[in-house]
């Protein structure tokens, strides 16, 4: 029996007429990581703001460990720890008094946070940043602090807006492996992110938001089933072939199969029946076009979420460049 | 016990990073002491400092308080923070007490800083020292919270500085420290009468001087009942703007 940490029933947010979060229904089990994926002003931030109590719902009701907290999510924040999208910490204090603060907004007790601060600098690889000013950090260094200092309080459930948004590389790579062992001890995480491949790697369980509406939730073998149900062959050939040189006679001999372009020399055979490759091949070889590779292509989280949402592979590229 | 806690640090935190760094510690010794000066130089004939006293630590708790809160509030609103301290369990009347329990601090030291100038050049004696506490203590009380009103309704530092100069200068002029009430344009007295700091000036007037005309139970009440005002009035706008 999964345990759950979160529930929320159709929780809306609107700014006059504008409306942020549309009826989103959703839950979280324990020990889960729980993505909303969706690209920018889908309503993300919003969603987490309400859930955190930094805004407030317009209607719509939130559950934390099975209590209605909708009209004072202040009570509930003892259980909740946030990572904003920016880290916010203090520029004057260094990362040990910055997590031992943090741990006293929570009423814990001095000799225990100075501990828990000890603890997580270790944990977080920050043992010798720990002595210096949070100012000198650099941005990976920033956000794996203000990850810190969301746990210190050992809550239910974290809530991380756009962990790796606006870091480099290495310290993306160093979040997501730091969120992964942070769920495998026990902390149920509910995070949002515009990264296709970070929800892919972090999730177990998705929901797809656009326009402040969840699209589809689920977890990620179950979203790509659908998507999976489409057999792609992959053709690479040895130089620049013409689609129409070979399209009549393909869809005739080929038919219902699909038959695209990806490159000058690269084409894709789609089909919902199973593929079968030597007759393609011979096909080809008849027409003395020369065959360098074929591969199937399994459909990526990316495709299943374009399918789903609607919205262009470019689009949300051009966010991800955007953003970083 | 959470709470107090909670309250304990962040007022601790505050006083470290803000109010006792060393800048701000010049600032609130310099500040009252060039009031000081200011008003021997503009005189013609000697300047009796028991005179200028209520005024310059008038205008120093002030300056003081009002100066710090509306730039640390800001700031840290900015930086957000303060956003951090909001989704805190910590309560909204207590999280704001935290706040402005530093500045309070800051403005009581501040007004002390010219009595204690003052006590080299003059004798001190004759001064009630219970009134003199109190209405330093609600003169701090409510600069802050005009400080807090002044923060909470402005998204930027220099906003703030802007928005404290428009309270702060006609409240100076019209408190009676500069010109006596009673020689002010008529129309204007009336306005007098509606600026707190009128109240504090009166009380350590009567606490030093003796020559305050404002009985002391209703400067003390008006005092609390800007507070109260200013303080629900910040409130309500965290609640409403930056908790949306």
């Amino acid at each position: 029996m999964h345990e759950t940490i979160l529930e929320v029933k159709n929780l809306s947010k609107k700014f006059d007429d504008f409306i942020a979060v549309d009826q989103i229904n959703f839950s979280v089990i324990k020990n889960e990581i729980f993505g909303f994926l969706g690209p920018n002003g889908a309503g993300k931030t919003t969603a987490i703001n309400v859930l955190t109590g930094l805004a407030r719902p317009t209607s719509g009701t939130i559950f934390i460990n099975g209590a209605d907290y909708t009209a004072n999510i202040k009570k509930a924040q003892e259980m909740i720890g946030i990572v904003p999208d920016e880290s916010n910490l203090y520029d004057e204090m260094d990362g040990f008094e910055n997590l031992c603060f943090c741990a006293s907004l929570y009423g814990i007790k001095k000799t225990e946070r100075e501990q828990r601060a000890r603890s997580l600098l270790q944990q977080f690889n920050l043992v010798e940043a720990g002595k210096k000013p949070y100012k000198s950090y650099s941005k990976g260094m920033k956000r794996k602090l203000t990850i810190a200092a969301g746990i210190i309080h050992q809550p239910s459930v974290l809530f991380l807006d756009e962990p790796t948004t606006g870091i480099d590389v290495a310290s993306a790579r160093q979040i997501r492996l730091l969120i992964k062992n942070l769920n495998e001890t026990g902390t149920t995480i509910f995070m949002t992110t515009h990264y296709i491949e970070e929800a892919e790697r972090l999730c177990h369980r998705i929901a797809f938001i656009v326009k402040g509406q969840i699209i589809k939730t689920g977890k990620i073998d179950e979203l790509m089933e659908d998507a999976q149900k489409e057999k792609i062959i992959q053709f690479s050939f040895g130089g620049k072939v013409q689609l129409n040189q070979f399209q009549q006679d393909f869809c005739l001999q080929f038919s219902p199969c699909d038959l695209s372009q990806i490159q000058e020399s690269v084409f894709q055979v789609r089909s919902e029946t199973t593929l079968d490759l030597m007759p393609f091949m011979s096909f080809f070889d008849s027409r003395g076009i020369k065959v360098m590779e074929a591969k199937i292509i399994k459909p990526s989280l990316e495709e299943v979420f374009v399918k789903i949402t609607g919205i262009e592979r470019d689009l949300m590229k051009k966010e991800k460049e955007g953003k970083k | 016990m959470k709470t107090a806690i909670a309250f304990w640090n962040i007022l601790l935190k505050d006083m470290r990073n803000y109010y006792l760094k060393p800048p701000n510690i010049s600032w609130g010794i310099i500040f009252p002491f060039a009031w000081m000066l200011m008003f021997f130089l503009k005189s013609q004939t000697p300047v009796d400092v028991r005179t200028v006293l209520p005024g310059v630590m008038a205008m120093s708790i002030l300056f003081g308080t009002t100066s710090m809160l509306a730039v640390t509030i800001t700031f840290e609103r900015r930086s957000r923070s303060f956003d951090r301290l909001l989704l805190s369990p910590i309560s909204l009347t207590w999280l704001m007490l935290a706040k402005t329990l530093g500045a309070i601090l800051f403005g009581i030291v501040n007004a002390f800083v010219p009595m204690l100038i003052a006590i080299f050049f003059t004798s001190v004696s004759n001064i009630n020292w219970a009134i003199l506490i109190l209405s330093v203590f609600f003169i701090a009380i409510t600069s802050t919270f005009l400080g807090l009103f002044i923060a909470v309704s402005v998204s930027e530092v220099f906003e703030a500085q802007t928005f404290s100069n428009f309270f702060r200068f006609p409240m100076v002029f019209l408190c009676g420290l500069f010109f006596p009430i009673s020689q002010l344009p008529v129309f204007l007295r009336p306005l007098s009468y509606i600026v707190p700091l009128t109240y504090g000036a009166d009380l350590l007037k009567t606490a030093i001087n003796q020559n305050g005309h404002i009985t002391l139970g209703i400067s003390l009440l008006v005092l609390l009942f800007f507070s109260m005002i200013l303080f629900l009035i910040s409130k309500r706008n965290i609640q409403h703007r930056w908790i949306y």
